[in-house]
């Protein structure tokens, strides 16, 4: 990495008009949530909890005050995830933020540190009910109320594409298969079966996902259930969907888990493949569990990331067109 | 030569890939929103001049190559050996055809070359961007005679053909670039 901000970094790297279309863009989607009775809350950035998806990483400080001396470590959060159910356990109905987040180690053409996250809820609704508002809200922000939309589920897209099913197919099958489709490295990569099945969807699926419209990739696989919901049909499913548009990942939504004691062994699943692999364990969110064993109303949730929402609104193919500092001069 | 992980890869870093000398040219980070990051890379085997692409798991290291670009005269050739000099540290050394490869066309005693090292030992030779060179041998080509719209061919004092323009002569200096191998003018010295 260079050396921080040169003299000759003080302007913005996204244009002036990037920076105008970001602002009417939110005032779209306030717009939007306001006509659909959806009310807009703000909780902390700062937890004494992080998240504990091994696939993440969070970023972390210290707050020195009363009581402090030494610093309390506080972890920025990754989504705002948490504390939103713990609203929605306590009443208030259709929820949406519009928040940054933060995640360690990610940087590139399409990820920066540091990203503004549209998350909203719908107590009483299915995810495929979201999946339509979704996709209304995403409309109205391209301006282009007329783009198709299809619904693909991530077992059919496999079996369809690659001829694999990814539910049955174990790490020498998926890795001849990766080999097969000019994967350059495959034999010495050393992946379990999701990391294949990630490796075979990122270089092979999504770049022909939302073509000429949007994509609802849906039913992942169990062990990529993060926070959804398992539906046990004869194939068990987990109960989550992913939005492309021009092979680029806009959005991630869950029929939301409300079960406290399925929640809780996930999480614990979680820390313990950290410890295995001797990274950080961070603290466990004690307050959500409480709220999901007070009562979470069955609902389902949508992450989606405005920095890309508004990359495919502008046509522009990099993050830092529509930053206005990315980390390199901020 | 140190390590390096998948988090400080970028364009021209200088990796050990199979044994061989990688050039990184670019490199992609690659991440579903919930699962397993890539760095997608593509990168250009020095030896070979091949490239390609390879995936790797990010946190993933690779051994860094000790590659560097020096600048050394050209001295003279034995027919087998190119002997080329460090102008700083007189310190010689000898790299053969395969290694000087198409320079061999364009250098001439005392021209300053960038010498590409591995390990201290030459991987490949680039002459100077523009080189003046003497016509050894040429048709006189005739006056108004534009039928050949390309020019004419020429040899040079290296053996080295290239295409003239017709009021050109045996004997005079031309100027050449020699990334495309084109005519580029005359020259004086």
């Amino acid at each position: 990495m260079h050396e921080p901000t040169a003299v000759t970094d003080w302007p913005p790297s996204a244009s002036l008009e990037a920076i105008r279309a970001r602002a009417a863009m939110l005032a779209q989607i306030r717009g939007f949530f306001a006509d659909a009775g959806v009310l807009e809350v703000e909780t902390p950035i700062a937890s004494r909890c992080a998240g504990s998806d091994p696939a993440l990483d969070s970023l972390s400080t210290r707050w020195h005050g009363p009581g402090w001396g030494d610093g309390l470590p506080l972890y920025l959060h990754t989504s705002p995830e948490f504390p939103m159910k713990r609203l929605l356990a306590a009443g208030t109905g259709s929820i949406y933020q519009i928040c940054k987040v933060f995640r360690d180690g990610e940087r590139g053409r399409r990820h920066h540190l540091e990203f503004s996250l549209l998350e909203w809820y719908r107590p009483g609704w299915s995810y495929q009910d979201l999946m339509t508002e979704v996709a209304a809200l995403i409309r109205l922000v391209l301006g282009r109320p007329d783009l198709p939309s299809e619904r693909l589920s991530y077992r059919g897209l496999f079996r369809d594409r690659l001829g694999l099913d990814p539910w049955a197919a174990e790490p020498p099958q998926l890795a001849a298969r990766a080999a097969a489709a000019g994967i350059g490295g495959v034999g010495a990569l050393d992946l379990n079966r999701d990391g294949w099945l990630d490796l075979l969807l990122t270089h092979c699926l999504e770049p022909g996902l939302g073509r000429g419209g949007l994509t609802f990739l849906c039913d992942y696989p169990p062990s990529q259930a993060a926070l959804a919901r398992l539906r046990l049909d004869a194939v068990p499913v987990a109960e989550r969907f992913e939005v492309y548009l021009d092979g680029v990942e806009l959005a991630n939504g869950f029929q939301e888990l409300t079960d406290a004691a399925a929640q809780s062994a996930r999480l614990h699943a979680d820390l313990e493949t950290r410890r295995r692999q001797g990274r950080e364990r961070p603290p466990l969110d004690a307050s959500f569990l409480a709220a999901l064993g007070a009562g979470l109303p069955e609902c389902a949730g949508v992450a989606l990331g405005l920095d890309r929402l508004l990359m495919a609104a502008l046509g522009v193919h990099e993050i830092d067109a529509v930053l206005a500092f990315p980390v390199e001069r901020a | 030569m140190a390590n390096y992980s998948t988090n400080e890869f970028k364009s021209g870093l200088k990796i050990i890939l199979d044994g061989d000398p990688y050039n990184i040219v670019e490199n992609e980070f690659v991440k579903p929103g919930k699962g397993q990051a890539f760095n997608r890379v593509r990168v250009r085997n020095l030896k070979t001049g091949r490239t390609v692409e390879k995936t790797f798991k990010s946190g993933d290291t690779v051994e860094g190559a000790d590659v560097h670009d020096t600048d050394m005269q050209y001295l003279y050739n034995d027919g087998e050996w190119w002997h080329f000099m460090d102008p700083a540290s007189y310190e010689q050394m000898t790299a053969d055809a395969t290694v000087v490869g198409d320079a061999a066309k364009w250098i001439k005693d005392q021209d300053m070359c960038k010498v590409t090292l591995w390990n201290g030992v030459p991987l490949a030779v680039e002459p100077p961007n523009f080189v003046v060179l003497l016509i050894t041998e040429t048709d006189p080509g005739l006056k108004g005679d534009t039928s050949g719209g390309g020019g004419k061919p020429a040899t040079l004092e290296t053996g080295a053909v290239v295409r003239v323009p017709l009021f050109v002569q045996g004997g005079e200096l031309v100027k050449v670039d020699t990334r495309t191998g084109e005519y580029v003018s005359r020259a004086k010295e």
